[in-house]
């Protein structure tokens, strides 16, 4: 440690903080534009100058360590002042500098009212200009659907830049030319293809790049924010719900750093006009093949008329992959009021099972834990399209250096280097038994992980694999005292909800692709499961936000909220309990689903005893206490693994391929966007393109 | 310095790949870095393209000397685009006059250089002749400044010039016998015109 004295305060920081860090640890705030603690140090746009005393001129405070100050000859601590007339001079020359190639946009820019060169200015901005000769012009460049640029407003920090190549590992931006005529571009203005790029957005201090689809839509300070998670993946990440009257206007991240640090995916951030299209506002009830609008008694009625003369054995339910914990509780509570068996949660037929215990289907090292482990084996996933800022966090870790990856699976694109071991279960087979090479590696690792993903445990043979995954952290070292390497990786926000609360097939009862097929069952209530399809002769009961997949097929809508517009709890997939809050209301006459399926029991006899959703809560955690300790992570047993192990099976041959193909189009709602259509039409053509080459 | 970018696509090659000494040259050179260093060879591969290339750096070069050395293309770009001796459009065939218009050639006439070569060539830098010939830029020192003014054409220079014996330097590349480079009056290097002034006496 060293002790250093900041405007008359002395600190005492480690030495390899930089003087920026050591500021801010004595209090001082110090302005910035290049610098941003998540990406490498630039110290280009020199605007964090401060007084170093004995150093002549003023000094870069982002770009300096405190280690690299030259000590005083008489040993005393170095001083440093950031509110001298000196740095406030300093700071206003290249303040004027950044502001001569500035354009006066700021009334008709998205960034007003949350620019960082709007708001610096009022402190080191001067009123009038003494520059009297052109102004320098730059092209608008095309970077992508989701990214406008206004390249006249770049103060050319490199920020984006620096994002593209580090974080995102997709190094598509760069700044061509020099001097003045620097230029922010993507190669020949082809459109990025990061699953993240929407953070840059965020990056940008200024309004150069502003998001395409809330471009001019409104204002930040007429903006309600709400502080929520996500659910177009199983991370859960932390976000802000900016909403105006009834509408939601944008999604921004929020700071989470066990979860998804300050970064988003594109589709978190974009599905936002899918919230708006193809909802579903009043209860609709196929009458002679065609949907009419009807009312909720009406609906009920129907309901409840279906099910007098259905036997519940022929009767079942299957929850989606946007459903909220308190739903499914509440709809299981209700079938269970039914003596109805056949449930489910799992609709893309994955065979992990709640009685195998906890720590068989979560992501047991955590996700802040990546950044610890030493060596990772991914199986089945594709981390980049299933969880875009999860395989960010495996992408930082593999940065720091000495982690070697292998994957069993397809061949993909992870923005980090691996070794590609197999497509199969055969290699899998040989990695356990220490026949290939990587099983070594895994094995002198001190913290090595194994990630599971869906794409593997949704076949057939899906529970031999989960076994045989097991088998693989087991035997390859991964669980030890104080780490469980063994991270099964979903793709829907519900599910680790669902298990947790046992929302799977009761004894004998049916699991949901056995529900899906011919026969099987009269009568099915979907609650929200858009990615599995029912076999024609069943009766569907609909429960969702948007017309998608399911409603086309359903007897009787009931319109549910969208998860803007309901509080709600998830479960991520490292089991940490997060909960979501209510942005706007839902359209119509549509309800939250804990309701519809409240005034649904009593149509059909079986009122369910909570009539607010805090009493559902406080059922709920009284059935499954962990549920309530908010932001933690109930930790699994080790031994579930051991056991899982254990249990073995028959795998098959064939490729272990990603549940996710189109990372633009996994839920109803991301369906419902324009936005994330034309996302998707645009990776295809990169695709194609690539393929082509 | 104008924004400087690719040469259209009507201008651009189908494909750019190195000729097999070039290629040889090239997999010595990057063997010198050490592994994941190898990116530091990505200037003299673009000289070395460019120089292939008639004097100009095609778009298809940029990405085959990407490609050799495992880098993105926009970071090759990047370099490109820096560093003004990366030509990006098509130059004259038989010769790229870069005049130098820092002070000391200023002083001692460029701007007459300058101006035959908007008479004889194009009124515009960068711009090729009609014949498809020739093709003239200004640049900034060269570091002949004894010998201004001075112009570089290719790799050899040519100094003391007057706007008649730079149309006499560019007659001869017309007709494909270049003048000897260096003054293009009576004296040897930069020494005094007309031979020796002081010394005469020193026996050799």
């Amino acid at each position: 440690m060293t002790k250093i004295i900041v405007d008359g305060n002395e600190v005492d920081v480690p030495p390899e903080y930089t003087l920026l860090q050591a500021c801010e640890a004595a209090g001082a705030e110090i302005p910035r534009f290049c610098f941003h603690e998540r990406l490498s140090i630039a110290g280009n746009c020199r605007m964090c100058l401060i007084e170093v005393v004995g150093m002549p001129k003023p000094q870069a405070s982002c770009a300096l360590a405190v280690r690299e100050l030259p000590p005083n000859k008489d040993g005393t601590p170095k001083i440093l002042n950031t509110r001298t007339p000196m740095v406030k001079k300093a700071r206003e020359g290249i303040m004027e500098f950044l502001l001569i190639n500035h354009p006066l946009d700021c009334p008709i820019c998205d960034q007003g009212g949350e620019c960082d060169l709007q708001d610096q200015s009022m402190a080191y901005g001067v009123d009038a200009t003494r520059f009297a000769e052109n102004k320098r012009g730059v092209e608008d460049k095309y970077i992508g659907a989701l990214v406008k640029t206004s390249m006249n407003r770049c103060i050319q920090c490199t920020r984006c830049v620096r994002f593209a190549t580090e974080i995102a590992g997709v190094p598509e931006l760069g700044a061509i030319g020099r001097g003045e005529d620097m230029e922010i571009t993507t190669y020949l203005e082809t459109a990025m293809t990061s699953e993240l790029q929407g953070n840059v957005v965020d990056l940008c201090p200024v309004g150069a790049l502003t998001s395409k689809p809330y471009a001019f839509a409104a204002r930040p300070w007429e903006l309600n924010k709400t502080e929520s998670i996500d659910v177009m993946d199983a991370l859960g990440s932390a976000i802000r719900v900016d909403s105006r009257g009834r509408e939601v206007m944008r999604i921004l991240p929020r700071v989470n750093e066990d979860v998804n640090e300050e970064w988003i995916s594109d589709k978190t951030r974009h599905v936002i006009d899918g919230l708006r299209t193809q909802r579903l506002d009043q209860p609709y009830i196929r009458d002679n093949g065609k949907l009419r609008p009807a009312s909720w008694s009406e609906a009920f009625a129907a309901i409840s008329a279906k099910l007098k003369t259905t036997s519940i054995g022929r009767t079942g339910a299957i929850a989606g992959d946007l459903a909220s914990t308190e739903e499914m509780f509440a709809l299981k509570d209700l079938l269970t009021r039914l003596n109805i068996k056949n449930l489910d949660c799992r609709q893309d037929g994955s065979r992990l099972d709640p009685a195998w215990g906890r720590a068989s289907y979560i992501f047991n090292p955590s996700v802040a834990g990546i950044e610890q482990a030493d060596a990772l084996l991914i199986i089945g996933s594709n981390p980049r399209k299933e969880s875009a800022v999860l395989n960010a966090r495996i992408r930082k870790r593999w940065r720091a250096g000495k982690f070697p990856v292998g994957v069993i699976g397809e061949k993909a694109d992870l923005t980090y280097t691996h070794d590609y071991l197999g497509a199969g279960i055969e290699t899998l087979t040989d990695v356990i038994g220490g026949k290939h090479a990587f099983a070594d590696i895994l094995k002198k690792a001190e913290r090595p992980m194994v990630i599971v993903g869906q794409g593997a445990l949704s076949r057939p043979d899906g529970a031999a694999i989960a076994s045989l995954a097991a088998k693989a952290a087991v035997e390859l070292g991964t669980i030890k005292d104080g780490w469980n390497g063994f991270a099964v990786l979903h793709s829907a926000a519900s599910r680790v909800g669902g298990l947790d609360i046992g929302f799977v097939p009761g004894q004998g009862g049916l699991r949901a692709s056995e529900m899906a097929v011919s026969g099987a069952l009269d009568l099915v209530f979907l609650l929200g499961a858009d990615e599995i399809e029912m076999a024609r002769g069943t009766f569907v009961v609909y429960i969702g936000s948007h017309g998608d997949r399911s409603a086309h097929r359903a007897d009787v809508i009931l319109p549910g909220a969208a998860y803007t517009e309901k509080s709600g709890i998830y479960v991520n997939t490292e089991g940490r309990v997060q909960m979501a809050n209510r942005a706007v209301f839902p359209p119509g006459e549509a309800r939250e689903d804990w309701a519809i399926l409240r005034a649904l029991s009593e149509h059909l006899g079986q009122k369910l005893s909570y009539d607010s959703l805090s009493a559902l809560r406080t059922a709920m955690f009284k059935a499954h206490p962990h549920l309530q300790h908010l932001d933690e992570i109930a930790a699994g047993e080790p031994g579930d693994v051991r056991k899982l192990a254990g249990l073995g099976g028959a795998a098959d041959k064939g490729v272990l391929r990603s549940c996710v193909e189109d990372f633009y189009m996994t839920n109803p709602i991301a369906r419902a966007s324009a936005v994330m259509a034309e996302c998707s039409a645009l990776a295809e053509g990169a695709a194609t393109m690539t393929a082509a080459e | 310095m104008a924004n400087r970018r690719l040469a259209p696509p009507e201008k651009q090659p189908d494909s750019f790949a190195f000729t097999k000494e070039n290629l040889d040259w090239a997999k010595v050179l990057i063997a010198r870095y050490p592994e994941d260093r190898q990116q530091s060879a990505v200037i003299p591969l673009l000289w070395r393209a460019q120089e292939q290339h008639h004097g100009w750096l095609p778009q298809k070069a940029i990405e085959n000397v990407a490609q050799m050395l495992g880098m993105a293309y926009i970071r090759v770009l990047e370099v490109a685009t820096f560093y003004t001796m990366f030509l990006l459009s098509p130059v004259g065939k038989k010769a790229h006059v870069q005049v130098c218009g820092t002070t000391p050639c200023m002083l001692r006439g460029s701007d007459g250089i300058i101006k035959a070569c908007k008479d004889r060539i194009h009124h515009d830098p960068f711009h090729v002749s009609v014949d498809g010939n020739f093709s003239w830029e200004e640049v900034e020192c060269l570091g002949a400044c004894v010998n201004a003014p001075m112009v570089l054409i290719w790799n050899d220079t040519y100094e003391d010039l007057t706007p008649e014996n730079f149309n006499k330097v560019l007659d001869g590349f017309a007709e494909g016998n270049p003048p000897k480079p260096g003054p293009q009056v009576d004296r040897q290097f930069s020494a005094p015109v007309g031979g020796a002034t002081t010394l005469k006496t020193v026996k050799a």
